[in-house]
Formats: C-alpha cells, structure tokens, sequence
C-alpha cells in the first residue's frame, strides 16, 4: 500500500468515526439533554383527555328553593372540523338540520363561527370556544328528532346528538333574576389561558356573568378525567388514569325568591306606568336590602332577558339585542352599573351637611321660587314659592330653593371662584361621609363606582376638556355652534377647573355630575335606616356541599359609619317619613297599614334619545321601613320614567306590599314574606326539589 | 480410499481454516446487530399487528427467514475465493443494471413513496435492484482501480475514467427511479474507493466538487422530484409541513427523545405500539431502540456500528492485496454513510430518504446485500495470510 492511499484510508476513518460521533452527540442531546422535552411532547401526542363534567352547583334563595340548576338535556353538535371538510363546507348540513330542528339556517352558521373568525361589530352569537370541541347548537333537543339525526349520519356528517346537563333557571313565579344569576357558557381561549391554579378544559363550562361566574370556582366541582394511550388510529390501547367528578356545592344566597319575582314585576309595572304618563322608561331597577346586615333580598334590573337562552341555543338576534342601544342593552345591570343623578333623594346628603355648617334644622328657612345666584336664577320645582317653612317640611315637600341658598352661601363663604385654601366643604365632606365613591362591594361582578362631582373631579375634567373647550370653535360640531353653547365653551376655558356656583347649587340637589348606582344610594339610606352603619352588600350566605356540610359562611361587613350626629340621622329618619305621611311621597303611599320613610326624587337629564327626543327625567324612590324599627330597604329607580312619586314611589309601594303581606291597606296575617320580620339566619336545607313557600295570601 | 481420505481431510482442513479465518469480533457484532434488529422489528409490529387481528409475528417470522437467507449468500461470498468474485463480476454488474432498468418499466417495476425501486415477486416479496448494484459497483470499480498494467503507484486517469463509468451507469438508472439516499451512498462509496486506490488528487476533488454541484444543479434543473424537493424542504424546516414529511420527521425525533436514558423497555414504548411514527420497522426503525432501549440501548449500537466499522478499516489495512483491499474500503464506505444516512435521518440531522439501517431493518434487498458485504470483508480477512 503506498503512502497515499495509507493517508487516504485514515482520512476515511477519521471522517467516519466523526460521523459517527456526530451522532451520537446527537442521540445525547435529543435522549438526555431534552429528553424530558420531548417525553411531554410524546404524552401530548399519546394521550387523551376524556373529561367528565361535574354537576355544577346548585344557586338557592334563603329558604332553599333554586334559581339555578340543572337538568339532562339533549344536545345536538356540530363538529367543525369535520363540516369544514365537506365540499360545501357543511352548507348543505347545516340548512338540513335547520329544517329539522325547526331554527335558522343563518343562526346554526353564525353559532358555528369562532368569534375570531369574525370581523369586530359581527360577532353577535358566535362560538366562544374553540375548534376542537363539538359545538351546541341545541341543549335542549327533541329526543325523536336527535334520533333520526343519528340514525341518518350519511346525511349529517360530523353532527351528533349527546345527553348533557344542562343549566336550567326554573322562574318559580316566574322569576327572572337574570342580572343577579348571569348565565353559563363556554370556555373561551382566554379562560383556558388563565392561571388561576385551576385546570380547565375544552368541554366545560364557566360562569359568563352574574352570580355564575362570581363563585364560579365554588360552583364548577372537579371534573372526571379519564386519560386514555391512543394510537395512530385514535383507538385506545389502555387507560392510564381515572378521576371521578366532584359535584359542586351549592350557593345560597340573601335572596326570596317570591320577593324577586314580586319586586321585577312591580319594577315592570312601573316602567309601564312611566310609559303611559308619556315618559320613555327606557330601563330601571329595584333592589330590597336588609339594613341591619347589607344582605341583599331582591335585586332587578330592567329591560333583562332570559339566562336559559344560551342552553336553548341563542339566536343572533338575542345575542345582538343583549347590547343593543335600541333595546336598552338588556346586558347592564342598572342596579350596579347605571349611574345616574340622584336628584332630591339626595338632600339626605344636604341635610348632613347643612348640620355640619351649623345651620339650624328645627328654625325656618324660605323656600321662594327661585334663588339668584350669580348672574342666573336658579328655579324652585315648579317655580313654586312656597313661604317659610322648617327644614323637615321642606324635606317633605322637596323645596329646592332653600338649598340653593345654604349652598350659595357655602360657596362663597369657601372663597367662591377664589377657594380658600381649606375650605370647608360641608357638602363634599357629607357626601363623603356616606362612602359615595367606594364601590358597595356587591358580589357580583363589574360594579360602576359612583362618582362624586367635587374640587378634585372638576381638575381632573378640565385636564381632559380644556382642549376642547379652549379650541372649541375648531373641535366643536357646527350643530353644537349655538351661542349659548358656544358662551359655555368660553366659560370652561377659563374657570372649568372651579367648582363655580351652579356647580355648588346644583349638587346640594343631586343635580349636575354627581351621579350614584341604585345600589349605592340603597346603601346610603340603609345607613340612615340602622342608625349610620355602611354595609357592604352581599347576595351569598353560604357554600355548602352536596352532603349539607357548610364550606364557607359570608358575614356581613361593616365598610364604615356615618360620621354625623345621631341627633342629626334621628332628624333625617323623621323628615323621610314626612315624605311619605304629608309630603311628596303622601299619595303613593296613602292608606298603607305600615310606616314608611322615604324620598322622592325627580332627576333632568340632559341630552337626546336615539330617535331624536329630549330625555325624560330619572324616577327615584328611596326609602325604607317600618319607619320606628326599620329592617328593610328599597330603592328603585325608573331612567326617564319621570315623576320620582308616581312612577317609583307606587312601584317601591308595591314592592313592600308583598314584603309585608299587605292586600286593601290591610296586613293578611301570615302573608309576609318573612313572618318574624326579619330574613331567616338559618341556613335551608338544600334540594332540587325545593319549591317556592305559599305566603298565606 | 486414502486418496479420497485425503481429499476429505484436506477439504475438510480448508473448510476449518476458512472458518478459523473469520474475524471473530466481526462475526460477533454482525450476530449481535442481528438478534437486536430481531427484537426490534418484532417490537416495531407485534402490537399493532395483533390488535388489528393480524399475525403479530408476521414480520418477525419473515424477517428470520431474511436472515437466514442472507447468511447464507454471506458465507457463500466468504468461501469463494473473492479473486474468483472477478470473473462473475460482469454479470453481478449486468444484472444490476438489468435489474435497475426493469424497475423503471411501468407495470414491472412498483412504486414505492415515490419512488420506482422495487420489482414485485409472486408471495408478496419484493427486491430492490439497486442493493445488487452498490455491490456490483464495489467490486467492478475496485477490479478496474487495482489492476496494475504499469509500473505506476496508482490508478491512471484512464483506469479512474473507467471505473466511474462502471458506477455512473447504474446511478443514472437510480436517478431515474429516483432514489436520493441510494444515490448520496454510492457516490460516497465511489470517492472513497477512487481516494483509497492512489488515485491523483485532482480526481478525488473534482469528484467532491461534482458531488455539491450536481446536488445543486439536480435541485435547481428539477432533476429531482417535487417528492425530493419536499422532503429536503422538511428537513430545512420540520414545521413547515404538519402531516407530510415534516410529520414523520418530527414525530422520529420525539419518538427518540422520549425513550431518554434507559428507555421505556422493550416492546413497552407507547410512541412505537401507537405507531405514531411511519415505516418503523423499516427506515425508522431506530426510533424503536431509541425509546424501547433509551440512550444506553441505542448508543450501543452505534458503538457496535463503530465497532464493526474500525475492525473493516484494520481488515483493510492488513491486507496486502489492492483489490481486497479496495473492496474492505468500499463497503465499510458503503456501511458507514447509509447508517449515517439512516440514523442521521431519524435523529433530524440528515434529510429524509428511504434507506434501510444495515443488519437491523425488515427487509430482505438491503438484508441480503449488507450481509453480502460482511461476506466479502470475512473473505479479505480469511485471506489476509494466502
């Protein structure tokens, strides 16, 4: 062998053994390194997760009967994946099945859509789970029509027929509590991504809103997870893991169900009422609060719509109308998320204040009618002049003049345009007093903080207008070029930081940019009911499991107290119920067997519907009774439903009627809703079975 | 009577020293990949075969008879006296080609992903022409580079001219077929072969030069098949196609992964039983030893592989004979890049082509013609002395 075929030959051998060594680096790095990498990715591809649902917890009111809860249902599903591959992209199947459940070809495609796969503005009704999971079009399927879908699978490829729980609110008296309860729905990606420690999957479902997703984690129980090894082929060559489902626990909530239902339909009756005196009475709500605890007994907001529409399968024009302006928006909760002035129901808050400035309640103040402030005449209602009275009677009457003045007054003591550097703020500070712009810390989910119109509010404003209003002639619309707007305009520009005299005069009224939730003005009154306690308000009392064991009991909060004088709540207890024995609220309640306090209020509202009318004014009913030893509260408030007394005041009327188990101006013995006066504290036995109590009536 | 005493003990004499001159070690490599790609090919299939109510010993009976066969036309290549190899050597070559010209007839030949390689025998046997032809092209380039008609130190550029000519037809046959690892093998083979003969240097770097152009060009001209195109394409970037080459690319190297350090145990890996991984008892068989066996399992036979190869090199070097030694060269070459090949593959380092991994793989072609190759460098080694 000569030299260069020897050097040739070891050449070849070095090469070879580095190959070979390459892979064996490689085999190292694929096998040691990441192995533990691709062991997961191995798993992922090998197993399946074959996952049970756990029956979800059932919500009831304080006696035990469900607002929610479940029952079997027959779902028929539409595989996406499979339709997908069709040639007609599953068209023809779709507008088959549409024949045969009896619904639209245009709502089965919209359902069957992912919300990502439609352009924003259009996605009312679509699927908000994901591609990999048979989509519902029904739940709740007629079982002789699931069969002949089955049974004909050739003609409906990739659809099924499946029984499933569903969830089911029962409307015993038919109650609605569509905003308290909220609705279930599936999982969307975001669910899936969120690492609250919980794992979710695919086939679940989740509280959308309301008391569903509030204790959602409660009422969810484990799902089974059977995992199984599969093949190529997806059949399963054995099981490596089985975990049965836990069922999960019931909530019981604050609330009666037969005070719900009495307190929607009297909130529906007066949205009804408002109509016929020729007010819009676009929306409304209603609440029953117990004072001596912040529990709440009844919540309804108005329009609602119906939480069993989802399993039903929703068509796209429920699911449209739920945020449609045309409609209301049935989807807000106006309880917790309207904001609106409070109007006269908020010179409780005035009479704390003008306590605190010093003023006399018991002396006599005028009530003209009108009062000038600056270089405006601010009008008593009704331009009425109504002589010299005392502070309660001009509660009762709901004279506007005499706090124009104190808070005229006020203004200028505290420097006018040229604040002192401490000023006293006695209205501000009694506002404040009431927690105004804490949230109540209700438990349901995207509650609107009120929001109080004082010194700092009107920089932050200003900071954000100023703009507008200093280039107002370049920014405005040519229809907002009106001189009184324009005059408006300039004004802002130069003091629209200060709180100026119509600002102060108009907030010792409820008027101008101090707006409050329903629910935190019952909060409010609740607090001059007991005596000056602010409590949080709740629905939940307790968690308790399948078998009865309590898991979790809710107490009652206190968030604060009033800080003004008892003398000065006694004062307001008594001139609230001259509202209602000799003031506006007289007529409302004329002949009612029961003492009740309260107040009126009749709020403007400026701006425009969609159809081009001015807005009507905001009803308000605040109150609470029996006036002597008060227990409950209730506020309800109609938008654009005029009069606070004759649209609200009756409503709120009707409201403790039921409470209180009154027919005729009589009280029927045994009709009360609660018959010692008081909520129950025990807590009820649960059972789907569980039906609404007969009142006596 | 003593004559024919004689004539037995001298058979019988020649036959004891033919077996003595077996290289043991070789031997016991060869024996041990074998009992190993046994229980592989048996893991590979028995699972799924039998669920689908199929024989799960259908393969491994089938792949017993391949050794069998095979082991016998390798002890048949060790006791000829490979300088007789010369003369048959035409018609290896010739039928070779035959073989590889049949295959590209539509109706004879079969197409297998792709490719035309195969001839379809009654029984469901198949044979792969171009098995026959690597070793047709060893031993008639090996003829032609070591024969010495000259006083010169090596082959002349004529004699290099011929050999590559001995080899480029049959190649071009493949590439008609086309067969991209088959192809990639040979000419490794054929550098080397034409590196160890002494050739001048110019040739073996024209010849590397060729390789990478034409490897270029054949992409570039379409020479090589949209199937070729994808799978070379899948292994610049295994995600970009999710259930095509891309997929059995990605789910060999999770399969392997995922056996880790010691592996799942034999006949026990979920990867390999859910045959999530295509032609796993064929090309991808080594995903098998990788999760079965883990890393110890399978990095053991890369080190008999390495084994086997350095006692090749050694036979090589002792040998005093050109050709013999030529032939070593080529087929320890030949071993070397389609294990390389092969695994290289399986683990996402080598794109994907359908070449069998020697000793270990179901099938009878590439059984046959490996173990054909054992038989020739047992027969240079048995010689090493005559």
């Amino acid at each position: 062998m000569n030299n260069k075929s020897r050097l040739s030959l070891l050449v070849v051998q070095i090469l070879i053994v580095s190959l070979m060594a390459a892979l064996l680096g490689r085999l190292f790095y694929l096998q040691v390194a990441a192995g533990p990498k691709y062991r997961d990715a191995a798993l992922s591809i090998q197993s399946r997760d074959v996952v049970a649902p756990a029956t979800r917890g059932l919500i009831v009111d304080a006696y035990g009967v469900p607002l929610a809860m479940n029952k079997a249902g027959l779902a028929i599903t539409i595989d996406r994946i499979a339709i997908d591959k069709l040639e007609d992209k599953g068209v023809g199947v779709m507008k088959r099945l549409a024949t045969l459940l009896n619904l639209k070809y245009a709502d089965i495609y919209q359902n069957t859509r992912l919300c990502g796969e439609l352009p924003k503005g259009q996605k009312a009704g679509c699927w908000q789970g994901s591609r990999y999971q048979p989509i519902p079009i029904t739940k709740s399927a007629d079982p002789d029509i699931a069969l002949q879908i089955v049974e004909r699978s050739d003609a409906f490829p990739g659809v099924d027929a499946q029984p499933v729980a569903i969830r089911s609110y029962p409307s015993y008296l038919n109650v609605n509590a569509a905003h308290v309860l909220g609705y279930v729905g599936p999982l969307t990606e975001t669910d899936l991504l969120k690492s609250n420690g919980k794992q979710y999957f695919r086939s679940e479902t989740i509280g959308k809103t309301g008391l569903e997703i509030q204790y959602d984690s409660f009422l969810r129980g484990e799902p089974g997870i059977r995992t199984v090894i599969v093949d190529r082929k997806e059949s399963i060559t054995r099981e490596s893991q089985n975990t049965k489902p836990v069922a999960g626990d019931h909530l019981v909530t604050s609330l009666d169900v037969r005070l719900q239902a009495a307190v929607e339909k009297a909130l529906k009756d007066a949205v009804l009422r408002g109509r016929a005196n020729g007010n819009t009475s676009d929306s409304g709500a209603a609440i029953v609060m117990d004072v001596r605890t912040g529990r709440i007994l009844a919540l309804a907001s108005y329009p609602t719509y119906d939480p069993n529409a989802w399993e039903k399968g929703l068509t796209v024009q429920q699911a449209s109308d739920l945020f449609s302006e045309k409609k209301s928006v049935p989807a807000l909760n106006r309880a917790l998320q309207g904001l609106f002035a409070p109007a006269s129901t908020f010179k409780a808050v005035s009479v704390v204040a003008a306590a605190d400035a010093g003023y006399d309640l018991n002396a006599n103040y005028k009530c003209p009618s009108q009062v000038q402030v600056g270089t405006r005449a601010f009008q008593n209602f009704d331009s009425k002049n109504q002589g010299s009275m005392n502070m309660k009677k001009a509660i009762a009457v709901s004279c506007d003049t005499i706090w124009y003045q104190i808070a005229f007054d006020e203004w200028l003591r505290d420097g006018g345009l040229r604040p002192k550097s401490d000023p006293n703020d006695y209205f501000f500070k009694a506002a404040q007093s009431f927690h105004i712009t804490e949230k109540v810390g209700i438990d349901l989910p995207s509650e609107s903080s009120s929001r109080l119109a004082d010194r700092a509010y009107k920089k932050r404003w200003y900071e954000q207008n100023k703009d507008f209003y200093c280039n107002y002639k370049k920014r405005a619309t040519k229809a907002q070029q009106t001189p009184f707007l324009l005059q408006l305009a300039a004004e802002n520009c130069i003091d629209g930081d200060k709180i100026r005299a119509g600002d102060a005069v108009n907030f010792s009224i409820g008027q101008g940019d101090t707006v409050v939730t329903p629910l935190k003005l019952i909060q409010m009154y609740a607090a001059i009911a007991n005596g000056g306690t602010i409590w949080q308000a709740t629905l939940a009392k307790a968690i308790v499991k399948t078998d009865g064991t309590v898991v979790k009991t809710f107490t009652p909060q206190k968030l604060g107290a009033l800080t003004a004088e008892p003398s000065t709540i006694k004062f307001l207890q008594g001139a609230l119920r001259e509202v209602v024995v000799s003031g506006t609220a007289a007529g409302a309640f004329s002949g009612f067997p029961i003492a009740v306090s309260g107040k009126t209020g009749t709020a403007q509202v400026f701006g425009r519907n969609p159809n081009g009318s001015l807005k009507d004014d905001t009803s308000w009913f605040a109150s609470f009774a029996p006036s002597n030893n008060p227990r409950y509260a209730v506020v309800m408030m109609v938008g654009q439903g005029g009069f606070g007394a004759s649209t609200s005041g009756v409503g709120v009327r009707q409201i403790y009627e039921t409470l209180f188990g009154v027919t005729g101006n009589k009280v029927i013995p045994g009709a009360a809703i609660f018959p010692d006066g008081k909520p129950p504290t025990q807590l009820p036995k649960i059972s789907p079975a569980t039906k609404p109590k007969e009142t006596g009536k | 009577m003593s004559q024919i005493h004689a004539r037995q003990r001298l058979y019988r004499r020649s036959r004891q020293s033919l077996v003595h001159g077996f290289d043991p070690v070789l031997t016991a490599v060869v024996g041990l990949l074998l009992f190993i790609g046994t229980l592989l090919v048996w893991a590979a299939t028995r699972d799924w075969y039998a669920r689908n109510g199929l024989d799960g010993q259908y393969y491994l009976k089938r792949h017993i008879i391949n050794i069998m066969i095979g082991l016998v036309l390798a002890y048949g290549t060790t006791v000829i006296d490979y300088r007789l190899l010369r003369a048959y050597t035409p018609f290896l070559w010739g039928a070779g080609v035959l073989g590889l010209g049949i295959v590209l007839i539509p109706g004879l030949g079969s197409e297998v992903n792709g490719a035309k390689a195969w001839i379809a025998l009654p029984g469901g046997f198949q044979i792969q022409p171009a098995e026959l032809a690597k070793i047709a092209i060893i031993i008639g380039m090996s003829m032609i580079l070591s024969e010495r008609s000259h006083d010169s130190d090596g082959p002349t550029s004529g004699e290099v001219l011929q050999s590559l000519a001995v080899a480029a037809i049959p190649v071009l046959l493949i590439i008609l077929q086309p067969d991209m690892g088959t192809i990639l093998i040979i000419s490794a083979a054929v550098v080397t072969i034409i590196a160890v003969s002494g050739a001048p240097s110019r040739w073996v770097t024209a010849l590397l030069l060729i390789a990478v152009l034409g490897g270029f060009v054949a992409v570039k001209a379409g020479v090589i098949s949209e199937y070729q195109v994808n799978r070379l394409q899948t292994f610049v970037d295994p995600n970009a196609d999710t259930q095509g080459a891309g997929y059995q690319l990605r789910q060999a190297r999770i399969t392997v992964g995922s056996g880790g350090l010691i592996g799942t145990g034999l006949f026990d890996g979920p990867q390999t039983n859910g045959r999530f991984v295509p032609e796993q008892q064929t090309d991808f068989i080594f995903t098998v030893a990788g999760e079965e066996l883990g890393f110890l399992g399978s990095g053991a036979i890369l080190i008999l592989y390495l084994i086997l190869l350095m006692r090749g090199f050694s036979i090589a070097r002792r040998t005093n004979d050109p050709f013999g030694r030529l032939v070593c060269t080529g087929v320890i070459a030949w071993f070397a890049f389609q294990i390389f090949e092969n695994i290289g593959m399986t683990l996402g380092l080598m794109p994907m082509t359908g070449v069998p991994l020697p000793f270990i793989s179901y099938g009878g072609s590439s059984m046959f013609a490996t173990l054909i190759g054992i038989g020739l460098l047992q027969n240079v080694h048995a010689r090493l002395r005559g």
